[in-house]
């Protein structure tokens, strides 16, 4: 009997000890040398947006010293099974960490991350991560909304001095966006409020694509904008239509995803964007070191996440830096706020309360709070945007596209 | 030139003339496009060299990589996916097959499929929550009639045209594809009230995996390969599509109702593509996007061209197009470059093939320059 205790007793404390010792390895991390990184694309170069992507992943190699065998970028990979069998390749080729940059990849990556809970799933853009609950499954964004303020803050300069120089000048601008989805909507109206901030009076049209990379019908958007009177054009969607057509109109505009000074250098006034590399370089850091990646990893201006690029003074109002840089030190000590109820109005009614969709179940019905302290709370419930509201100013010309 | 000085009376004769081969041994035929595809492969690595400095060892080295793996794993997961892959062109490469043979220039694949991958989702989205889930059986039986439907209305317009009025079934069919694409695109935006116009992958209407997902869809193409065979080759109706490929006149002086089998051979066309579909649907992507079908429609003509019409012969092209497609993509991954570059190495090899048919079909021979030579002249000279 004592016999059979005994030998009870020691499986239980080797099972124990066993356990520990993954566990410990677990918590170890990996060598760099070991170390690889995968990355999925939807498109390659071509696309601005996947273009941002390839810079920040090679300025994250860059950073932390990985050889090129360490980093496996699969390009044009689609929203479908492909891309989860593009994760699961990676994982064969003995990637510790897998990113993916797409929206449409999120439900084959989660697909993936539950096959392989050794390997770490790393998603830009995606809502699901904080309803899935997984331990390798992780989402990403940046807090763009007040990139698009700042450069907004640009465009108000350029339409003020505009205003200034012709009276007849009708405060009305374009934007050229890609569908109705919170990510858009966030977007622009964080754009439209920088530009109210210099001239409370503006008005602007927004006209919908219907899809995020779509060369002809962005240039047709921003041309039909501007022969209904827009005299300043921005956009969210990844092809050059819409800058090069306010550059044939000598029309300003500002970018999206990086500068376009170089194919519109006479009206190409600044543009915001996200810059990846901080999160790139943090995911592969925490691997290394064995410690546990954010579930929603939202970036900031503070984190490098958020930038501007240079401004364009050929095309920009006079001073345009320094206030903006004046703004971006409010927005960083946290004095102001983007979405500041005092600054919108929804049915003419300032807002005191809302509910948004945050959990994307898929019921599409709101279900978190976000309306406290007197200003609407963006991407800090989730790391994807949510704000979706329809504030007065601002005119959405096709829905349906 | 002696010659010319030394003949100067006779006819000049040109330095390359051309007759057509009466008859080729088979063996042959096969060296001649073996060694094309040779030919394409090694520009192709000359190529990889020249424009992104890859050393033609590591491309080769890499090409094969792309599809024999790294390591066990990743072999078992490149093999698998060449396999569907080459399932799924030959899928819908066979659908083209008996139209083309009939010469009706069917390009609308792309959008039969298509529409017939929305219909399966289509019937996911309003049925999937009514329909228990022991009853998954039903679901998938009802996407399949879905699919099937959709396949067969998007093939069957331009064949009624065709046939009612003579209406060009190459613009025709073309357009169906546009028609497609925009009508997934509309779907897509009434089905996703939060505008990102993505449905993700859908939790219900999966095939049952046999082994994996893809042995089922590999099975259904193989089954469906044996059948358009002796469809084409023993049966009337396959008859009756190569005589009215060959001559309508023909075929309607020895009693054939041409009409009847333009529109019944494109019902085929599309049922074989609603078959597609489905597949795509129940057995890999369990959703649907604008570009689900991603030009495989239009890669499965030169599936069904290079072939000749043969479906057993359509196995072995499927196969060559989806191992380049892979070994090339596996080059664009490790080498940075462009996800375009597969296209060019299949651009280069299907230059090839396709030129050296005219090898096989005809004979250059050329003018001997030696006076040994010419007093042998018109015994033919020296030939490739």
């Amino acid at each position: 009997m004592l016999k059979k205790v005994l030998s009870l007793c020691l499986a239980i404390v080797m099972v124990v000890a066993l356990c520990v010792g993954f566990a410990g390895c677990k918590s170890k991390g990996i060598s760099k040398a070991d170390f690889k990184l995968g990355v999925i694309l939807l498109h390659d170069e071509s696309s601005t947006y996947d273009l941002n992507f390839i810079n920040a992943v090679k300025d994250a190699q860059k950073s932390l010293g990985l050889s090129d065998e360490q980093v496996i970028i699969k390009k044009g990979v689609p929203e479908g099974n492909e891309c989860y069998e593009a994760a699961k390749d990676l994982v064969a080729e003995g990637c510790n960490v897998i990113f993916a940059d797409s929206f449409g990849h999120e439900t084959y990556m989660i697909k993936a991350a539950k096959e392989f809970k050794d390997v770490q799933f790393c998603h830009a853009t995606g809502t699901k991560a904080h309803t899935e609950k997984l331990d390798n499954y992780h989402n990403a964004f940046a807090s763009i909304y007040e990139g698009r303020y700042l450069a907004g803050i640009a465009a108000g300069l350029k339409l003020k001095e505009m205003m200034e120089a012709d009276s007849t000048v009708v405060p009305k601008i374009g934007y050229v966006g890609a569908f109705t989805y919170a990510e858009v909507v966030s977007g622009y109206t964080s754009f439209y409020l920088g530009v109210k901030e210099i001239v409370p009076e503006v008005t602007m049209e927004v006209q919908f694509t219907g899809s995020w990379y779509d060369e002809t019908e962005e240039r047709n958007a921003a041309k039909a904008l501007i022969s209904m009177g827009c005299v300043l054009i921005s956009q969210h969607a990844d092809s050059m239509g819409a800058p090069s057509a306010c550059e044939d109109a000598s029309v300003p505009n500002v970018s999206y995803n990086g500068s376009t000074a170089t194919a519109c250098p006479n009206t190409f006034i600044v543009s915001s964007r996200i810059d990846w590399a901080p999160y790139v370089e943090y995911i592969c850091k925490q691997v290394m070191d064995g410690k546990a990646i954010d579930t929603d990893w939202t970036g900031t201006l503070k984190t490098g996440s958020v930038k501007l690029t240079d401004v364009n003074t050929k095309a920009a109002a006079a001073d345009t830096q320094k206030i903006i840089d004046e703004y971006k030190a409010k927005l960083d000590n946290g004095t102001i706020h983007v979405f500041d109820t005092k600054n919108f109005t929804v049915d003419g009614k300032e807002l005191t309360t809302y509910l948004a969709d945050v959990d994307d179940m898929g019921d599409y019905v709101g279900d978190t709070e976000v309306i406290k302290d007197g200003y609407f709370h963006e991407s800090e419930y989730r790391s994807a945007p949510y704000f979706d509201l329809e504030i007065d100013g601002i005119h959405r010309i096709n829905t349906k596209f | 030139m002696a010659a010319t000085t030394k003949h100067s009376g006779a006819v000049k004769e040109p330095l390359i003339h051309i007759t057509r081969r009466s008859s080729m041994a088979p063996w042959k035929g096969i060296l001649i496009r073996a060694a094309a595809v040779v030919i394409a492969f090694l520009l192709s690595s000359v190529l990889a060299y020249l424009l992104i400095g890859a050393d033609p060892a590591n491309f080769l080295k890499k090409f094969f990589e792309g599809i024999f793996g790294v390591n066990a794993m990743s072999a078992n997961l490149r093999l698998w996916k060449l396999a569907k892959d080459t399932a799924i062109l030959l899928l819908i490469g066979l659908a083209l097959t008996p139209a083309f043979r009939m010469r009706f220039w069917n390009i609308g694949a792309e959008g039969q499929v298509l529409i017939s991958a929305l219909a399966a989702v289509a019937v996911v989205i309003y049925l999937g929550d009514k329909i228990p889930k022991e009853y998954n059986w039903l679901l998938l039986l009802l996407m399949l009639v879905a699919s099937l439907i959709a396949g067969v209305i998007w093939a069957v317009i331009p064949a009624i045209f065709k046939a009612l009025w003579n209406a060009n079934e190459t613009l025709f069919t073309l357009m169906m594809n546009y028609v497609a694409t925009y009508f997934v695109a509309y779907c897509l935006v009434k089905w996703t009230p939060d505008g990102s116009s993505v449905l993700g992958e859908l939790p219900k209407g999966h095939l049952p995996e046999l082994g994996n997902s893809y042995v089922l869809l590999i099975l259904v193409t193989l089954a469906s390969t044996v059948f358009m065979f002796v469809y084409l080759y023993y049966s009337q109706p396959g008859y009756e599509i190569s005589v009215v490929g060959e001559s309508q006149r023909t075929a309607r002086y020895i009693g054939v109702n041409v009409k009847k089998v333009i529109v019944r051979t494109m019902v085929l066309s599309g049922v074989l593509c609603g078959l597609a579909g489905f597949m795509m649907v129940a057995a890999l992507d369990h959703s649907v996007t604008v570009t689900s079908v991603g030009g495989r429609g239009f890669t499965a003509i030169i599936v069904a061209w290079l072939a000749k019409f043969n479906p057993f012969i359509m196995i072995l092209t499927a196969l060559l197009l989806a191992f380049l497609n892979q070994g090339a993509g596996q080059i664009a991954t490790k080498f940075g470059v462009s996800f375009a570059f597969p296209n060019v190495v299949i651009g280069i090899v299907l230059f090839f093939v396709i030129g050296c048919e005219f090898f096989i079909r005809y004979k250059l021979h050329f003018r001997k320059r030696t006076p040994a030579a010419d007093a042998d002249n018109g015994k033919g000279g020296a030939s490739l």
